[in-house]
């Protein structure tokens, strides 16, 4: 693998480029919110750079809110194939229960 | 013009039993051909009921072409010869047999004229379905799809109930607009929204879909969920509860998208969330909507089955599908990369791909009947989904961190049946109006205005900015191998272990109950014997049985007498 072949991104600059690329599209789309006249058909997309802002925030706080819920929802990944050790144990429990009570006789 | 009387579900049907019994390429021709005969068939067919019969005091309708059902007709016909070109390299007879079934009942379903042909399918889809899942033949999918299977035939179950109650009060079966009035037809639209994965009852798509296998996933994720969207759109138009379920399926589901780390699972969720506009738009019901809804289910299927592929090409090749483990695989997979960007461009709806000129009639329609927060919500999910299934899925299977593995594309097949979704995915895009034509009202709507383009490319470039801040300030969260609770969380750990405390309990106590019991009535038989013991007498312990018998048969004797005298 020493000799592989370069790629497109194992060269930063090429990653640098895409993202000033994105930058460029960005800032132009701003521009073109003054120039490009649109049809309005609620006033909320009359406020100065809905879209851009909504859809940055919008990001912004769905990631957000994503990493909190990890707090609450992750476990580790074979969850629901083990069983807990002490349902294991409980379950160990009742069987020698089960056996030592005679309950038929 | 030949035989429009034979329903489309047929040639597949028949199609299954011959490759069943088939082998090598002669079966794959088979499999090719049959989508394309029963294409060109259903092409030649004008609209109209084709086929229909009186079951005791109810018509029946198996074959009843109409604008709705021919658009979601073609779309199943497409998909399934994408679906099988994919799996063209199997050597899985169940597998083949099974998608060739599902794809059938697909079909019968969508051109079911009455409620009972409708519930026929909806039971076969779930029996042909599952077997797509136990063909992983891992001890997982095999209970993955144990659940699959429980919680479709429930929702079979309750659509035969629905029928039943709605034959009784209408005295009729046939499956046209039903709206929200009586029990009967609620229950109709709960085992609707079940198979539509509405909120809380959704889950059984995330369990199930990421453990089937490769080429099966394809098939799940093209069939069930738009089955469900069509028969809402026939039956529930205009129903304004949909527009708030959807808006709900819409957003919720792309938070657990970002934190999921198996990306099937991701798509399994984002499939969810573009259901959820489609529900928005049957909700809503003007014309526009419908079109929107119909429109984007037809596109949906093609680009969510070619994401699902791409995902299926990376799992095939890799082995692997979770992010954590992938990265890195555009060096040696390029093609696929490609074809996975295609089809996460058309997901988040960039102008120029499919899911632009669909999505957007939905959210032009919220707007213009005044649902401004719904609006607000689909515009979040727009953006969310961009995120997630946009640059998540492409981002970390294909770029992100090297993870060394250098698969190389996979079989060709697989990249033929890829490609062809990948040029419909842009070809729509470019050419929307010939999927307009086929739509079921003319609304004369034109997605490429200056208005709609600019917002919608706002709207994805900054998320793509949010995207790139947050991963170079560290904040995006990484993937991690965990799994992530969901609502299935309540009916395979809460239910069962509540269940296995009170069964303990409940045994406990009547072990407790018995034992208490018997030693009470020990103590009283040693209590009667003791005395009868000191007597020595009658009823004592060692007094021999005979004596006994010979009693019971004096008293009987008596009673006799007695009867006698009387």
């Amino acid at each position: 693998m020493k000799h592989e072949h370069k790629h497109l991104f194992d060269n930063p600059n090429n990653i640098k480029r895409v993202l000033h690329i994105l930058y460029g599209c960005c800032a132009l789309l701003v521009v073109l919110d003054f120039v490009i006249h649109r049809h309005i058909s609620h006033q909320w997309e009359n406020l100065w750079g809905f879209y851009p802002l909504y859809g940055f925030v919008g990001c912004v706080v769905l990631v957000i809110v994503a990493t909190w819920m990890r707090k609450f929802l992750m476990r580790a990944e074979d969850y629901y194939e083990k069983q807990e050790p002490d349902k294991a144990n409980e379950e160990n429990k009742m069987m020698t229960k089960v056996g030592s009570n005679h309950v038929d006789d | 013009m030949w035989m429009i009387e034979i329903p489309p579900f047929v040639p597949f049907f028949i199609g299954a039993l011959i490759i069943a019994f088939t082998r090598g390429s002669l079966r794959g021709v088979l499999m090719v051909a049959v989508p394309i005969i029963s294409a060109l068939h259903l092409w030649m067919v004008p609209e109209g009921i084709h086929l229909q019969f009186t079951f005791f005091d109810y018509q029946l309708m198996p074959y009843r072409v109409d604008k709705l059902s021919i658009m979601f007709g073609y779309v199943f016909h497409i998909a399934a010869l994408i679906g099988i070109i994919y799996s063209l390299h199997l050597r899985d007879t169940m597998q083949q047999v099974a998608a060739m079934l599902y794809a059938g009942s697909a079909l019968g379903a969508v051109f079911a004229g009455d409620l009972l042909t409708l519930f026929v399918f909806w039971e076969l889809l779930a029996f042909t379905s599952v077997l797509l899942i136990w063909a992983r033949r891992t001890q997982r999918a095999y209970m993955a799809g144990m659940r699959y299977l429980i919680i479709q035939v429930l929702s079979g179950v309750i659509l035969l109930a629905g029928t039943l109650l709605y034959a009784g009060k209408h005295h009729t079966l046939a499956f046209g607009y039903i709206g929200l009035d009586g029990v009967g037809s609620w229950l109709i639209f709960i085992a609707f929204g079940i198979k539509c994965a509405f909120p809380f009852a959704h889950n059984w798509l995330t369990d199930a879909y990421p453990e089937a296998t490769v080429t099966g996933t394809v098939f799940l994720s093209v069939f069930t969920t738009k089955i469900a969207v069509y028969a809402l759109a026939r039956a529930y138009p205009g129903t304004e509860l949909l527009v708030y379920i959807g808006a709900a399926m819409t957003c919720f589901p792309i938070f657990f998208a970002v934190i999921e780390n198996d990306l099937r699972r991701v798509l399994a969720y984002s499939l969810i969330n573009q259901v959820g506009f489609m529900v928005v738009g049957v909700g809503i019901g003007t014309a526009l909507a419908i079109n929107g809804a119909v429109s984007h289910a037809f596109n949906d299927v093609i680009f969510k089955g070619l994401l699902f592929m791409s995902m299926g090409a990376v799992l095939h090749m890799t082995g692997k599908i979770n992010g954590s483990e992938l990265g890195g695989l555009y060096k040696t997979m390029p093609k696929t990369t490609i074809f996975c960007i295609v089809g996460a461009a058309s997901i988040s709806a960039f102008p120029l791909f499919s899911g632009f000129v669909s999505k957007s009639m939905v959210m032009s329609a919220a707007l213009s009947e005044g649902y401004d927060w719904v609006w607000l919500m689909l515009l979040f999910a727009s953006a969310g989904v961009f995120h997630h299934a946009g640059i998540k899925i492409p981002y970390f299977a294909f770029f992100a961190h090297d993870s060394g593995i250098r698969a190389t594309d996979p079989p060709k097949n697989m990249l033929l049946a890829m490609a062809i979704a990948a040029c419909l995915c842009i070809a729509i895009g470019i050419y929307p109006q010939a999927l307009y034509a086929l739509l079921p009202y003319d609304t004369g709507y034109t997605p490429y205005d200056a208005t709609h383009v600019l917002a919608q490319t706002q709207l994805l470039f900054f998320s793509a900015l949010a995207f790139v801040w947050l991963n170079l300030r560290g904040m995006y969260p990484p993937e991690l191998k965990s799994t992530n609770l969901d609502v299935d969380w309540l009916y395979r750990r809460l239910l069962p272990g509540v269940l296995q405390k009170s069964f303990a309990a409940i045994w406990q106590f009547d072990n407790a109950f018995r034992q208490a019991f018997m030693i009470k009535l020990s103590l009283c038989f040693t209590y009667i014997a003791r005395k009868n013991n000191r007597l020595n007498g009658l009823l004592s312990r060692n007094y021999p049985i005979g004596s006994m018998a010979m009693w019971v048969a004096l008293v009987l004797a008596t009673y006799l007498l007695l009867s006698f005298i009387k």
